[in-house]
C-alpha cells in the first residue's frame, strides 16, 4: 500500500492550535495543569508565552512552537508543528528492544503500548526529541507515548479511512493528509510558488531526511530558523545498538541460556552420580 | 455602514474574501478571532493576493501578512484619511488607474453641498453647526443643494468647489504622510507601501476588501472609523463587487441575527425605528422615519416603511391590530425622545437606582462590560436579577465578587439554566447574513431548557397577569397575539411568523415585495420575508453548488437576507450598460448570453442599467433616498466626514486641531479620566483564539485552559527594561478606574511608537477572565472607561491610559 503522510504548510499556519486541542480530545489525553491548590479552581501559569503547555509530554503529543525573530528591523512570528515526524529510518524503531515500536503498513511509526516496557531508549535516540514517558506511581510501570498518527489503540481513525484529528480540525489548510507521493509533489509546487514570490530560501523539509519523513514541512525559510534539525541523523550509538550490539546481545543471551541449560544438565548428572 | 451604503451589515461573505486581490485587516485580527474564516484569506493569498495588517502590535494575522503597519490604538481615522488623500492626489495625477464612472455615477462625489458648510480645517476641528452647550450639531449646512425639481444638484466634472469630491479633497489635504506618521506612529515608508498596494485595487476589475471588527468600532469615534473605510472603498470602486466590500467580521455565531431581530435599543426587527414618546400617531412615526425623494430615478426603498411596520404590528398583535387603532401602534412601548438606552446608559441608570430589575440573557457584563467595577457595584442596587446562561457567570454571582460582602447585597438573583446551541433547534444568522437552520443534536443536562421555552413561559404568564390585573401599558402585553403551541413552543411557527403571511389566504408570503400597509399581510421581520415560504424552510437548504459564474455565491446553501442576495449593492459591480467591471468574477450581468434580464446574484434592484433605459433605471444604492452611496454622509451625530480626534484618554495632544476629543461624545464620568502624567501608557484590551468572550464557555474547559492558562499583559522589551520587568513576572496594570494583576508577556511584537521624535508606549491586556469558573483571573475591563461613540454608545475598550509596574 502507498505510504500516507501529513503535509504541514508553515506559511498557512496561524497557530490557532485547534490541532493541539483536537489531538488531546480524540486521543483522550488529559490537560497538564499544575496541581490544584484551590479546590474550586485550576491554577495554571503562563510562563510569558503563547506556547502552553511549554513542552511535549506523555499527554501532549502535538504542540505548536512559537518563535519570535527580528532581522533587518522586521519582526517575524513563526509557528512550527512539533510532534512525531514518523521517519522511514526511525531511530526509535531501531532501539526498541522488543518491537513495541514498529512501522505501520502505511509507513508511519506506530506502537503497541501494552508491550512497551518503558525502557526509554527511544527517548534518547529520537533526533527530533519527541517521545516522552511516564511512570505510574502505583504500579511502577513506565510507558512511552508519542503521536500515533491517530492509530491509538481503540481510537484508530486511519483504519476507518479518516484523516488524523489534527488535519480534520485545521481551518486554514495548513495541514493535509494523503498519499505521501502526492503530498511531496504538492509541497514542491507550493515551494516553487513561494520562491517565485520572493521567498528564495523556501524548501520542503522531510522529503529525504531519514529516508523520508511522513510529516512534510513547507517552509518559507531555512529549517534551522523554524527550530528543525538541518540534517537529522541517527546517532552512531543507535546504529551500533541496533545493528551490532543488539544482535550480539541476543547472541550472548542465547549462549547464556544454552550455557545455563548445559550447566543444569551437568549439575543434574552430577547429582544423580552422587545419589548413586 | 448604513450611513454610507444603506444597510448596517457585512457587504460580502467570508468565502467571497477568497476572490480579493488585496485585503486589509484593520481593527481586526482574523487569525486570532476568526480562525476558521482565515482559511478564505489563505485561499486568496495562494492566488497571489496581498494581505495588509494594520495593528498596534504584530499579531497572528500580521505573521501571515505581506505588509505590517504598526498604528497607535485609536488613530485609524488619521491612517485612513491619509490613504484617502493619497488616492485623491493619485486620481488627479493618474485618473486612468481609477474607475471614474463608478465614482461619479454611483457615489455622491458629484453632489453639491450647501455653500454654508465648513469643515474642521476651517473651524479648528469642528464642523459647521456645532452647539457647544448641547455638544451636538445642527446639520442644516451639511445638506445637498437641490435644483428646481427638488433633486440634488450634481457636477459630474467634480470641479465645483462645493461638490463632495472637492470638499473631501480639502478635508483630507491636511493628512499628509508625515502627519499620519506623527499621529499613528507608523513609519512613512511603511504607510506609503501599504497605501500604494491597497490603492491598486482602484483599477477597473481589481478588488480590495477591508476586514474590520471590534478594534474599529469600540472607540469614541467608532462609527466614523467605518465611515472612513467606506469612503476609501467607494473611491476604489470596491463596493458591490466580488472580493471587495467592507466586511464587518462578526465574532458571535448569531450576532448579525440578533441585530436584525432588534437586540439593540434603538430599533425594532428589520431596522425599523423604535417609537418615541413624540410619535403621537402611526402617521407621525412614519413621517419622522420614512425618507422621501423627488428624483424619479431613485428607488428610495425605505419609502416602503409603512408596509413593514404595519406588517410587523399585524404579526405581533394579530386581530387586535386594526386600521382604527393605528394597527396597534400605541400598544408599542415608546422611548423618551433624546434619552439613551444603550449598555452604558443602562448601567448608569442602575447606579442611580432608576432601574431596579435586570434580565441578563447570554451576556456577562460583570466581565465584558466597560468599567466593570462600576457595573458590578451598580448591580448591588437592583431588587432582582434574572440570568439565563449555560454556566454560572460572574454576573449571576456579582454579589460574591472579591471585596464585596454578600450580606450587604439584597438583590434577589434567579439563575435559569439554559441549554447550549447544539441542544436546541432554530436558526443563526452568520456574519455574511446567511440564515442557517440548525438541528438539535443532544438533550441538555439536568433542568436546563432552551431560551424559546423560557421566553414563552415568561410571556404567557405576563400576558395573563396584565390581562387579569392590568397595570402600566397593560395592553402592550395583554393584546399580544401569542400562540406557538400549548406545550413546548414550535420553533417553526416562530420562523414562519417572522417570514409572514398573506392574511387573506393564510399562505406564507414569497417575499417582502408582497407586504402591504392595509393590514392584509403580516411579517415579524420584513428583511426575513422569503426565508420560510410555501416552498419550505429556505434556511435549511444545503446544496453546495457555487452558483452563477462560479464565484462562490452558493445561492442554494441556507438563505441570505435580503431576498437571498449574497453580495449587497451588486448593482455597482457593473458599468452603465450592465456589463461587469470584472468579467472574470462577475456578480451580476445584464442580458448575459442573450438572457432578457439580469443574470447572476439577485440584483440589488432589478431595474435595467442606466444606459439601457435611462427612464426606467434606478440609481444603484437603493436604500439611500438619493440612490447614491454617501462619501459625504450627513446623518451621523459627529460630522459628515471622518476627522481625527484623540481617544478620551490619550498620551498626546491632538495634532490635527484644538478639539482634543470627539466633540459630540457624552462624557458620563469626567472624574474617572486618567491623568496622562500618572498613566502615560496606551492600553488596549483584546481576545485570544483559545478563549471566548467573557470566558464561561472556555474557562471551564481544561484543554483550553491548558493552552492559555492565565490573563496576561503584552508589552515591548523596551518598556519592560524601563520598568525592570522580566518576561513571566507578575505585574500590576492600573488605570484611573481600577487595577489588575496579570503575567507580563514581554515581546518583540510590541514596539514603542515614535511620533515626532516622541516615544509612546502601548500595552495590551487579555480580557476573558473573571472570578467564577475553573480558571480564574482578573478582568481587564476594570480598567476600561464608561465612555462611548456618540452614534451608538459602543464602549471604548481599545484605547485608554494605564501604568504598569512589577507586582
Amino acid at each position: 500500500m502507498a505510504d500516507k503522510a501529513i503535509l504541514y504548510d508553515a506559511t498557512k499556519c496561524t497557530a490557532c492550535r485547534g490541532c493541539q486541542v483536537a489531538c488531546k480530545q480524540w486521543n483522550e489525553n488529559d490537560e497538564y495543569i499544575p496541581p490544584p491548590s484551590d479546590p474550586n479552581g485550576v491554577p495554571a501559569s503562563n510562563w510569558g508565552s503563547y506556547e502552553n503547555p511549554p513542552d511535549l509530554s506523555p499527554q501532549t503529543w502535538l504542540k505548536i512552537r512559537f518563535t519570535e525573530i527580528e532581522a533587518g528591523g522586521k519582526v517575524r512570528w513563526l509557528f512550527t508543528r512539533q510532534a512525531c515526524m514518523h521517519c522511514t529510518d526511525a531511530a526509535c524503531v531501531r532501539v526498541c528492544p522488543n518491537g513495541s515500536l514498529y512501522h505501520h503498513e502505511l509507513g508511519f511509526v506506530a506502537y503497541n503500548k501494552d508491550t512497551c516496557t518503558g525502557c526509554g531508549y527511544c527517548i534518547d535516540a529520537c533526533p527530533f526529541n519527541v517521545p516522552r514517558s511516564t511512570r505510574n506511581i502505583v504500579t511502577g510501570i513506565a510507558k512511552m507515548d508519542k503521536c500515533t498518527f491517530c492509530t491509538t489503540q481503540g481510537l484508530d481513525r486511519i483504519a476507518e479511512g479518516w484523516e488524523p484529528a489534527c488535519v480534520k480540525t485545521c481551518p486554514t489548510g495548513a495541514l493535509k493528509y494523503g498519499d505521501r507521493d502526492g503530498l511531496v509533489a504538492e509541497g514542491k509546487k507550493r515551494v516553487q510558488t513561494l520562491q517565485a514570490a520572493g521567498w528564495t530560501n523556501a524548501n520542503l523539509y522531510g522529503e529525504n531526511e531519514l529516508g523520508g519523513l511522513h510529516v512534510l514541512y513547507v517552509l518559507d525559510d531555512y529549517p534551522a530558523i523554524y527550530g528543525l534539525p538541518v540534517s537529522p541523523q541517527i546517532s552512531a550509538a543507535t546504529i551500533a545498538w541496533k545493528d551490532v550490539i543488539q544482535p550480539v546481545g541476543w547472541a550472548v543471551g542465547g549462549l547464556t541460556v544454552i550455557g545455563l541449560g548445559m550447566n543444569w544438565l551437568v549439575a543434574r548428572a552430577n547429582a544423580k552420580k552422587e545419589a548413586k | 455602514m448604513a450611513e454610507t451604503f444603506g444597510r448596517g451589515a457585512m457587504t460580502n461573505h467570508w468565502n467571497d474574501i477568497a476572490n480579493a486581490d488585496v485585503m486589509m485587516a484593520i481593527g481586526s485580527n482574523p487569525a486570532e478571532n476568526h480562525p476558521a474564516a482565515f482559511g478564505h484569506i489563505m485561499v486568496a493569498k495562494e492566488r497571489g493576493a496581498k494581505l495588509i495588517s494594520v495593528d498596534p502590535r504584530f499579531t497572528r494575522t500580521s505573521s501571515k501578512a505581506d505588509i505590517y503597519c504598526p498604528l497607535r490604538s485609536g488613530t485609524d481615522i488619521a491612517f485612513i484619511n491619509g490613504m484617502i488623500k493619497y488616492v485623491i492626489d493619485d486620481i488627479h495625477a493618474n485618473p486612468q488607474n481609477y474607475n471614474m464612472t463608478y465614482i461619479t455615477e454611483y457615489t455622491n462625489a458629484a453632489h453639491l453641498i450647501n455653500p454654508g458648510y465648513k469643515g474642521p480645517g476651517e473651524l479648528n476641528g469642528l464642523f459647521s453647526g456645532y452647539n457647544d452647550e448641547k455638544r451636538s450639531y445642527d446639520k442644516s449646512t451639511w445638506q445637498y443643494q437641490l435644483d428646481e425639481n427638488g433633486i440634488p444638484k450634481r457636477d459630474k466634472t467634480l470641479q465645483d468647489p462645493n461638490c463632495v469630491f472637492q470638499i473631501l479633497r480639502r478635508h483630507v489635504s491636511r493628512y499628509t504622510p508625515e502627519m499620519v506618521s506623527s499621529i499613528t506612529g507608523c513609519p512613512v515608508d511603511t504607510f506609503l507601501l501599504a497605501v500604494q498596494t491597497y490603492a491598486a485595487s482602484g483599477a477597473v476589475g481589481k478588488s480590495g476588501t477591508i476586514m474590520y471588527a471590534m478594534g474599529t468600532t469600540q472607540h469614541t469615534y467608532g462609527t466614523q472609523n467605518i465611515r472612513a473605510y467606506g469612503i476609501l472603498q467607494l473611491l476604489l470602486d470596491n463596493i458591490g463587487i466580488t472580493g471587495g466590500g467592507i466586511n464587518a467580521m462578526r465574532g458571535e455565531s448569531n450576532v448579525q441575527g440578533s441585530t436584525d431581530h432588534c437586540l439593540l435599543s434603538h430599533i425594532l426587527p428589520g431596522y425599523l425605528g423604535v417609537p418615541r414618546n413624540t410619535d403621537t400617531s402611526l402617521d407621525a412615526y412614519l413621517k419622522r422615519l420614512t425618507p422621501t425623494t423627488k428624483d424619479p430615478n431613485s428607488a428610495n426603498w425605505w419609502g416602503n416603511y409603512s408596509k413593514y411596520i404595519v406588517s410587523l404590528l399585524k404579526a405581533w398583535y394579530g386581530n387586535a391590530a386594526t386600521k382604527d387603532n393605528d394597527f396597534g401602534f400605541h400598544y408599542l412601548p415608546k422611548v423618551q425622545s433624546g434619552a439613551n438606552y444603550t449598555h452604558i446608559a443602562l448601567f448608569e441608570a442602575m447606579d442611580k437606582e432608576i432601574i431596579k430589575g435586570l434580565m441578563v440573557w447570554g451576556q456577562n457584563p460583570a466581565v465584558g462590560g466597560p468599567d466593570a467595577n462600576l457595573e458590578r457595584r451598580a448591580m448591588d442596587n437592583l431588587d432582582w436579577m434574572v440570568v439565563a446562561d449555560i454556566w454560572h457567570t460572574e454576573t449571576a454571582n456579582f454579589w460574591k465578587r472579591p471585596g464585596a460582602n454578600p450580606a450587604d447585597i439584597k438583590t434577589e438573583v434567579f439563575l435559569l439554566p439554559a441549554v447550549g446551541s447544539f441542544e436546541k433547534e432554530g436558526s443563526v444568522t452568520n456574519s455574511g447574513r446567511w440564515m442557517q437552520w440548525r438541528y438539535k443534536a443532544a438533550d441538555g443536562p439536568g433542568e436546563a431548557m432552551d431560551d424559546l421555552w423560557m421566553l414563552d413561559q415568561i410571556a404567557r404568564r405576563l400576558i395573563k397577569l396584565y390581562a387579569d390585573e392590568g397595570g402600566p401599558s397593560a395592553d402592550s402585553l395583554a393584546k399580544l397575539w401569542w400562540n406557538y403551541g400549548a406545550d413546548h413552543p414550535d420553533v417553526h411557527a416562530v420562523a414562519k411568523e417572522i417570514n409572514g403571511y398573506d392574511l387573506t389566504t393564510g399562505k406564507l408570503l414569497p417575499s417582502f415585495g408582497g407586504l402591504k400597509d392595509d393590514g392584509t399581510t403580516s411579517s415579524g421581520n420584513w428583511l426575513y420575508c422569503a426565508s420560510y415560504t410555501e416552498d419550505g424552510n429556505m434556511a435549511a437548504r444545503r446544496d453546495p453548488t457555487p452558483g452563477p459564474f462560479n464565484v462562490g455565491l452558493y445561492p442554494k446553501w441556507s438563505w441570505c437576507w435580503p431576498v437571498n442576495r449574497r453580495i449587497i449593492y451588486n448593482r455597482a459591480s457593473v458599468d452603465l450598460n450592465g456589463e461587469p467591471w470584472d468579467k472574470e468574477h462577475p456578480v451580476i450581468w445584464w442580458q448575459y448570453q442573450g438572457a432578457e434580464k439580469w443574470v447572476g446574484d439577485v440584483p440589488d434592484g432589478g431595474w435595467p442599467p442606466i444606459n439601457v433605459d435611462p427612464k426606467a433605471t434606478r440609481w444603484p444604492f437603493i436604500m439611500k433616498p438619493e440612490g447614491f452611496a454617501r462619501i459625504f454622509g450627513f446623518g451621523r451625530a459627529d460630522g459628515p466626514l471622518p476627522e481625527h480626534y484623540e481617544p478620551w484618554e490619550s498620551p498626546v495632544e491632538n495634532a490635527m486641531s484644538g478639539q482634543q476629543i470627539n466633540p459630540a461624545v457624552t462624557v458620563w464620568r469626567p472624574e474617572e479620566q486618567g491623568d496622562r502624567a500618572k498613566y502615560p501608557i496606551v492600553c488596549s484590551t483584546y481576545r485570544l483564539s483559545e478563549h471566548w468572550q467573557s470566558g464561561q464557555m472556555t474557562r471551564n474547559m481544561p484543554w483550553v485552559i491548558e493552552a492559555q492558562p492565565e490573563p496576561f499583559c503584552e508589552m515591548s522589551e523596551e518598556l519592560a527594561r524601563e520598568k525592570g520587568i522580566a518576561n513571566g513576572d507578575r505585574v500590576i496594570v492600573e488605570s484611573a478606574r481600577g487595577k489588575v494583576e496579570v503575567v507580563a508577556l514581554v515581546t518583540k511584537r510590541f514596539k514603542p511608537f515614535q511620533m515626532n521624535g516622541r516615544k509612546v508606549h502601548q500595552v495590551g491586556v487579555i480580557w476573558h477572565w473573571g472570578f467564577i469558573g475553573l480558571s480564574k483571573g482578573d478582568s481587564a475591563n476594570v480598567l476600561t472607561p464608561h465612555v462611548g461613540d456618540p452614534n451608538t454608545t459602543i464602549p471604548e475598550y481599545k484605547a485608554f491610559l494605564v501604568n504598569v509596574r512589577k507586582a
